[in-house]
């Protein structure tokens, strides 16, 4: 893998609640992550999973009824969980930014695309000048595959895949450290989508950026990420590099969800996988592990403790209680090969 | 200006011609259905019926009703309206240069206030949604549209005149002022202006702020919760979260990106209400004494003063025909999705 191991965000113990009519929800519980620099992760799972939610989190963006209840992210040495607004806001933008799902709908309608980019520039370098601001935005949406002349045309009269390009623009022209792309392939189509992904990849190379590519579609994980992370009712159950995790999962979620990938080299006597049982109800989660009401390999800790996120090999992590010893357990624990 | 604009415009400019034309032949027929007749009210219940008829010939009425349908209609085409047919039977077309004049000073600060005020109190609301503030403009705004227009004048009148002398109680301008007041466009602000007359500019303003206030005020209340509710909309859309993650400030994305998004459906309010504005013009003008268009209008009606009324109401039209055209050209501008 490229990545230097060198951390560019630490992610502590963060925790979102969202208020509802039957509770509170807890969307994203206790997570601990780390994002390298110039690394592509990809954070996988299933609707509901609380994988947007966590992209949001990272900037401080969770709107109410939702709030972050705990934890912290450290970012460059900082807790940005201790910033104030004005910080918050300079921080969105300059250090990380985002990419969203629909760019149909991400782009102001009656703002011309230079409009959009000289804005972006001034909101946090007020002292640039608005035809400097122009020429370098000029420069990035040519690096970009988008002509010089479209600059000055509403979002209206692009292409979907334009459009998305010029919010990766928009993402790109302050040089920031972190990427978040929230779904943000999956409203285009294929060929589309394959471009961006190219696109996404060339990127890191050419700007020196990490990203963060939150989506559920696995086979654009295995082709883009150098590693991934899995998430499972708003927990993160294993991560790895992308390899070791597609040749060989060690959480029963992760092996359930690739083997639900549909093949056309499946032999016609072999059936598609598919996972028992629903997500649950995060305003209930289930006792112990979250995972357990589904899972093929349930012993009795499973649904009394949660497990630790655990390193079972450099660089890898899994939160089960198949690879942890623990007294109450009654079978023996499975011995991972490096 | 494209071709394509030209001809929106020519369809639209077309189209007012039924419109106007199904308009004041409705109020044609309907005032001669209406009991009561110009005669009566001119001459009153005890006169012999030789006057009458002699009144009636003189004034054209006796003439067959299609005659004078078409006499009418043609006046109308040629903008002359003829002379009205009580109170000294004077040209129309003089009658309205001095009321509608009165009318459109009254207006245009009125409804400048109910955008401002509408527009701007809605954004803010929807900005502070579900905070003390936002219900507070919301329970403004509904008891505001509420309360007729009339009764607010009077209690504007009360408050501001009578029990605190700051706004005079009603007309144009002080009387003693209008002795020496050169009169040239019937703006009396633009005329004060014109002759440098100072003092009779600060007594236009003073007397034109209670009636404007009232019927601006009044008309906001629609406008607060509309904008409200379209902001609401506009605050949750994709693009004012992408803009905040790129660190745009809230203060921008709610009254420059999302403000911007919600004046289609409020122009759209702007030109429909602006009939309504010229109909609580009449109250306001009833309230205030203000010798405009729609005091004139109600006047007439009670003398069934026919050919006053149908001008009158034909020129309404032409006003309401040509603000909604007038919004129509202004969506092109606000929004680059829309093309004619």
């Amino acid at each position: 893998m490229t990545t230097n191991k060198e951390i560019l965000m630490e992610i502590r113990d963060l925790s979102v609640e969202y208020t509802t009519r039957l509770g509170q929800v807890s969307a994203v519980d206790k997570i601990s992550f780390d994002i390298y620099k110039g690394e592509i992760l990809g954070l996988v799972g299933e609707s509901g999973c609380g994988k947007s939610t966590m992209g949001k989190a990272l900037m401080r963006m969770i709107q109410p009824p939702g709030k972050i209840t705990g934890g912290q992210i450290i970012f460059d040495g900082e807790d940005i969980m201790t910033y104030d607004d004005d910080q918050m806001r300079d921080f969105r933008g300059r250090r990380v930014s985002m990419i969203f799902q629909d760019p149909m709908t991400s782009l102001n309608p009656v703002q011309r695309v230079d409009e959009h980019v000289i804005e972006a520039i001034q909101v946090h370098e007020p002292e640039t000048k608005t035809e400097t601001a122009l020429k370098r935005a000029e420069k990035l949406i040519q690096k970009l595959g988008i002509r010089k002349n479209r600059m000055n045309s509403y979002p209206h009269q692009l292409s979907g895949g334009m459009r998305q390009r010029v919010m990766v623009g928009l993402g790109l022209v302050l040089n920031a450290d972190l990427i978040v792309a929230d779904e943000a392939t999956t409203s285009l189509d294929v060929i589309v989508e394959a471009k961006l992904a190219d696109q996404l990849r060339q990127i890191r190379e050419d700007f020196d950026v990490s990203l963060l590519v939150i989506t559920h579609n696995i086979a654009l994980v295995a082709e883009l990420s150098d590693r991934v992370a899995v998430m499972y009712a708003g927990h993160v159950v294993e991560i790895a590099d992308v390899e070791p995790i597609f040749d060989n999962p060690l959480h029963p979620y992760t092996k359930g969800l690739l083997d639900s990938i549909p093949n056309i080299k499946l032999d016609e006597k072999e059936v598609l996988y598919k996972m028992p049982g629903e997500p649950p109800n995060l305003t209930h989660p289930p006792s112990g592990c979250r995972f357990h009401p589904r899972c093929p390999f349930a012993m009795p800790i499973c649904s009394k403790y949660e497990p630790d996120f655990k390193e079972v090999t450099p660089g890898r992590q899994v939160k089960c209680w198949l690879y942890i010893d623990h007294p109450e357990k009654e079978q023996a624990t499975i011995e991972v090969q490096a | 200006m494209s071709t394509s604009l030209r001809r929106f415009l020519i369809t639209r400019i077309l189209l007012t011609i039924p419109m106007v034309l199904i308009l004041v032949t409705m109020i044609f027929f309907v005032m001669r259905v209406l009991p009561g007749d110009p005669i009566r009210s001119q001459l009153g219940p005890r006169v012999s019926e030789e006057q009458a008829d002699a009144l009636r010939e003189r004034l054209g009425l006796n003439r067959p009703l299609y005659i004078q349908y078409f006499d009418f209609l043609w006046d109308m085409v040629t903008f002359n309206f003829g002379n009205a047919l009580t109170q000294g039977e004077r040209p129309i077309k003089d009658e309205l240069g001095e009321r509608l004049p009165a009318t459109i000073e009254l207006t245009i600060p009125a409804i400048s206030l109910t955008a401002l005020i509408g527009i701007f109190s809605g954004a803010f609301a929807a900005k502070n949604r579900k905070k003390p503030i936002d219900y507070i403009i919301r329970l403004i705004s509904i008891a505001i549209y509420s309360i007729p227009i009339f009764f607010m004048g009077l209690i504007f009148q009360i408050l501001f005149s009578v029990r605190i002398p700051i706004f005079p109680l009603a007309g144009r301008m002080d009387t003693l002022m209008l002795t020496n007041f050169r009169s040239i466009t019937n703006f009396y602000v633009l005329d004060a202006i014109l002759t440098q007359n100072w003092p009779a500019l600060w007594s236009a303003i003073m007397h034109l702020a209670m009636p404007s206030i009232t019927l601006g005020l009044a008309l906001s209340g629609v406008f607060v919760r509309l904008t409200r509710v379209n902001m609401i909309e506009m605050l949750q859309s994709d693009f004012i979260t992408a803009g905040r993650a790129r660190g745009i400030p809230e203060n921008k994305l709610t009254y420059r990106h999302a403000l911007r998004n919600t004046f289609i459906p409020i122009l759209t309010m702007l030109g429909l209400q602006f009939a309504i504005l010229l109909a609580g013009a009449v109250l306001t003008e009833t309230t205030f004494s203000w010798p405009g268009v729609g005091r004139y209008l109600v006047e007439r009606i009670q003398l069934r003063d026919y050919t006053a009324v149908q001008a009158t109401v034909g020129v309404f039209a032409l006003f309401v025909a040509l603000i909604s055209l007038l919004m129509d050209v202004l969506y092109a501008f606000i929004d680059p999705r829309i093309r004619y």
